[in-house]
């Protein structure tokens, strides 16, 4: 945009491709552990549960590698940013703490009624919730003030944060559910293709009402998506929105079963593009811009080696782990 | 509630807490991981049904241990940025990238080959999950490699320059990762790590033995963990000293607190064995030493002078009576695992290493000996390095966030509560199954499912019909 292509844009772009990854794999996990008090039915959540057992772990593993590469590659953003979402932060690693260990707790409890469920579902809402609400909480801006954040731990907590955590949720439930439509049979898969279609209805609106409240959050914001000539670059993402909700509505209604879920990713990876349009050049939003908060020439380099040489392997593998586990999970198969 | 508090300590006792919960598991997972893979390799090569049973036995464990040591982690992974922004704002250039890589060479790795070796033995055949299994091993012990070169940057800090920011950066890559203190404290951990985990085994095989001698399970691991310990322990207790003299070249303050020094001996100082250290009055209190053993272990000579804690301003002491305390706990251990490995050896040249009750009572009593010495050996080293976050340049108090101290009170409170749910739940989850015996065709981790549900699920009707 302003023509400079140096080594921390290029890092800009990997710690942006983590995150997206993240929300993708963890997107549909979290999107589970939400929709299971929806499934009361034991047998329905060992199915919902074995569908994601065996690479729940690497999901999450993209989590650390973005907070890891923040740490690593802006470290300014990192040290300015977790405590302005402290409290969020804190929430989200407590849910995921409590989703995580409900994986294996729940096959061990030997009680009827599982406590580990509800630690499971509770666990991705508080943890889907957070990190909306931090993504909305980034998106207002925070107070800086030299290399320090300078705000108090509440400010985080604003309509347009609520907003952004419900929208996530809702996103997340509209992957989970498309999930299941790809793993499951039957009345599950029954179940989940009609969750998918109200979900795919809330998205759209979750979606709208960040759109319209985002510029009124900043004049810069609605300059850059609607004033001549940027709208060459940022109309399309809306038509793309509306392009993609037809395909996935139709895909739906022909129970196309796998169809749903690369399409509800279609809808993430646009609305996520809307996000870095926004956001872009800054890191923290009217604040640090991302050659600000970048770490030292040499530490950047350093690390290319390991993601040049290292992400397509990481890739490879995590692609073979999901092949093995391919296919429909049925009921009582468990996986041995 | 907390106005007596300053948000910095209780940012430490955050840290202190969440780390303290953590490293248990790593240092039990890398320990499992490596003893799966020869459990593995030994079925693999010998066909013996005994070992492919123990490897299924240990798996159900590792996936708990494991699972529990991924969550942990992630939130230590986030711990830097809440509460220690400033910390991160200045080392992250150069703690960042070793970080980075950890999670691209290790994270990843187990994460990736866990799914397999957890459920996918009958999926890729043999050969394949044994390849799994290894990986996972190795990125067990990778990420120790890392997270130790990190570890150890902070304590004995090369290889960097000082920007215009005030941020540490990278001048020498290589001396930056293959710091003074590193290779001791990598060696000196992944022995702990073996240890612990052999200690572990041996004490659910000395439970089973003492029921049934002859069950062949518990026969097979006990004997396994019994070697581990004879042969590790001599080692570890080796490393361990050279480790201390790595520590007294590079940190002299904190051997002076471990050791209780805080007046210079010019000729020769005692080894003081027990006491209560005083950091106001600068003394140990009803001390019981032994003269010049002190000097003779650190400086192998009996009439070597040793430096004092005296030789240093007062505002750099580390807090004595904590670092004094943990150290005498980890080497008391050590020596009583020690103990253990030789009188195993011993019964075992006696042809009674699987009757003599005596001896699996002592190994079930070591059982969580191990996590005792790590966390005692953690907190001699952290603490030891205090004030300092990165010694000698980076002082604790100019590390944290800055944050209220209510907000530091609530997430302490909130982290305090999260485990104590999930570790009561955890421990009673494995010891449960460490209650039952290994027994011939032990299932894998989620083979339970079929049968549960089935006896659980009011009727398979309701899903049936379009199996």
């Amino acid at each position: 945009m302003m023509g400079i292509f140096d080594i921390a844009v290029v890092w800009a772009f990997i710690i942006a491709f983590a995150v997206f990854v993240y929300v993708v794999l963890d997107g549909f996990d979290l999107g589970l552990g939400m929709l299971f008090p929806l499934f009361p039915n034991k047998a329905d959540r060992d199915v919902i549960m074995n569908t994601v057992a065996p690479v729940w772990d690497g999901n999450e593993t993209w989590l650390v590698l973005g907070g890891g590469g923040l740490f690593a590659a802006f470290p300014l953003a990192y040290a300015v940013l977790m405590p302005a979402l402290y409290t969020p932060i804190i929430a989200m690693l407590i849910g995921l703490v409590f989703r995580g260990v409900a994986f294996e707790f729940r096959w061990r409890s030997r009680r009827e009624r599982n406590l580990w469920d509800i630690a499971f579902a509770a666990g991705s809402l508080l943890a889907a919730l957070s990190q909306g609400i931090a993504l909305g909480a980034i998106l207002q801006g925070v107070h800086v003030d030299g290399r320090q954040y300078a705000g108090g731990w509440w400010d985080w907590l604003t309509p347009f944060s609520m907003l952004t955590g419900a929208a996530t949720v809702v996103g997340y439930g509209l992957l989970g559910a498309t999930w299941l439509v790809m793993k499951t049979e039957g009345e599950l898969r029954d179940r989940a293709y009609h969750l998918s279609g109200w979900l795919l209805f809330a998205m759209l609106g979750a979606i709208g009402a960040v759109s319209i409240a985002t510029p009124f959050l900043d004049a810069e914001y609605a300059r850059r998506w609607f004033t001549w000539p940027n709208i060459l670059l940022t109309a399309p993402v809306p038509v793309a929105v509306a392009g993609v909700t037809v395909l996935l509505l139709r895909s739906l209604a022909n129970k196309q079963d796998y169809r749903p879920f690369f399409l509800s990713l279609a809808l993430f990876a646009l609305s996520y593009a809307g996000l870095g349009i926004s956001m872009w050049p800054y890191i923290v939003p009217r604040s640090i811009t991302i050659w600000q908060a970048a770490s030292p020439e040499g530490s950047q380099i350093f690390m290319l080696f390991g993601v040049v040489a290292l992400v397509p392997v990481i890739l490879a593998y995590t692609s073979w782990n999901y092949w093995v586990f391919r296919g429909k999970v049925r009921a009582g198969s468990g996986y041995h | 509630m907390f106005e007596g508090f300053d948000a910095v300590v209780l940012a430490r006792a955050q840290f202190a807490f969440t780390m303290s919960f953590h490293i248990i598991f790593p240092a039990f997972s890398i320990g499992l991981a490596s003893y799966l893979a020869v459990l593995e390799a030994l079925w693999l090569w010998t066909g013996r049904e005994v070992f492919i049973n123990l490897f299924q036995y240990w798996l159900k464990i590792f996936a708990i241990a494991f699972g529990m040591g991924v969550v942990s982690g992630v939130v230590m992974s986030y711990q830097f940025g809440t509460n220690w922004s400033a910390f991160s704002d200045k080392t992250g250039p150069v703690i960042g990238p070793l970080m980075a890589y950890e999670v691209l060479t290790a994270f990843f790795l187990e994460a990736g080959f866990l799914g397999v070796m957890l459920f996918g033995l009958n999926r890729v055949g043999k050969n394949l999950h044994f390849l799994a299994t290894l990986m996972v091993a190795t990125g067990t012990l990778i990420s120790a490699f890392w997270i130790l070169s990190a570890n150890s940057w902070m304590q004995t800090p090369t290889g960097y320059a000082i920007n215009a920011n005030g941020q540490f950066v990278a001048a020498d890559w290589l001396k930056l990762i293959f710091n003074p203190s590193f290779p001791y404290r990598l060696v000196h951990m992944v022995l702990a790590a073996y240890l612990t985990t052999s200690l572990v085994v041996g004490a659910v095989g000395a439970f089973h033995l003492l029921r049934d001698q002859r069950l062949a399970g518990p026969r097979v691991m006990f004997s396994m963990a019994m070697w581990m310990a004879t042969i590790v322990a001599p080692i570890q207790i080796l490393a361990g000293d050279q480790h201390g003299l790595n520590t007294l070249e590079h940190q002299p303050a904190k051997v002076m607190a471990m050791e209780g020094h805080y007046q210079s001996h010019p000729d020769g100082a005692p080894l003081i064995l027990f006491g209560l250290p005083d950091q106001r009055e600068a003394k140990v209190k009803y001390a019981i030493e032994v003269p010049k053993l002190s000097s003779l272990i650190l400086k192998h000579s009996l009439n070597a002078p040793l430096a004092g804690l005296d030789t240093i301003p007062r505002e750099n002491w580390p807090p004595v009576p904590i670092t004094f305390w943990s150290f005498r706990i980890m080497v008391g251990l050590g020596f009583l695992i020690l103990g253990l490995g030789l009188f195993s050896l011993w019964m075992r040249w006696r042809g009674r290493l699987y009757d003599s009750r005596l001896l699996h009572a002592f190994a079930m009593a070591m059982g969580p000996a191990g996590f005792i010495a790590v966390l005692a050996g953690w907190i001699t080293t952290e603490t030891g390095r205090q004030p300092f976050a990165v010694f000698g340049l980076l002082r604790t108090v100019d590390a944290a966030s800055p944050l209220a101290a209510p907000a530091v009170a609530s997430s302490l409170i909130a982290f305090v509560i999260a485990y104590f749910i999930i570790f009561a739940a955890g421990i009673v989850y494995i010891l449960r199954l460490m209650a039952a015996p290994p027994h011939p065709g032990e299932e894998g981790p989620r083979a339970d499912v079929p049968t549960r549900a089935a006896g659980i699920a009011p009727a398979p009707a309701a899903q049936g019909g379009h199996a």
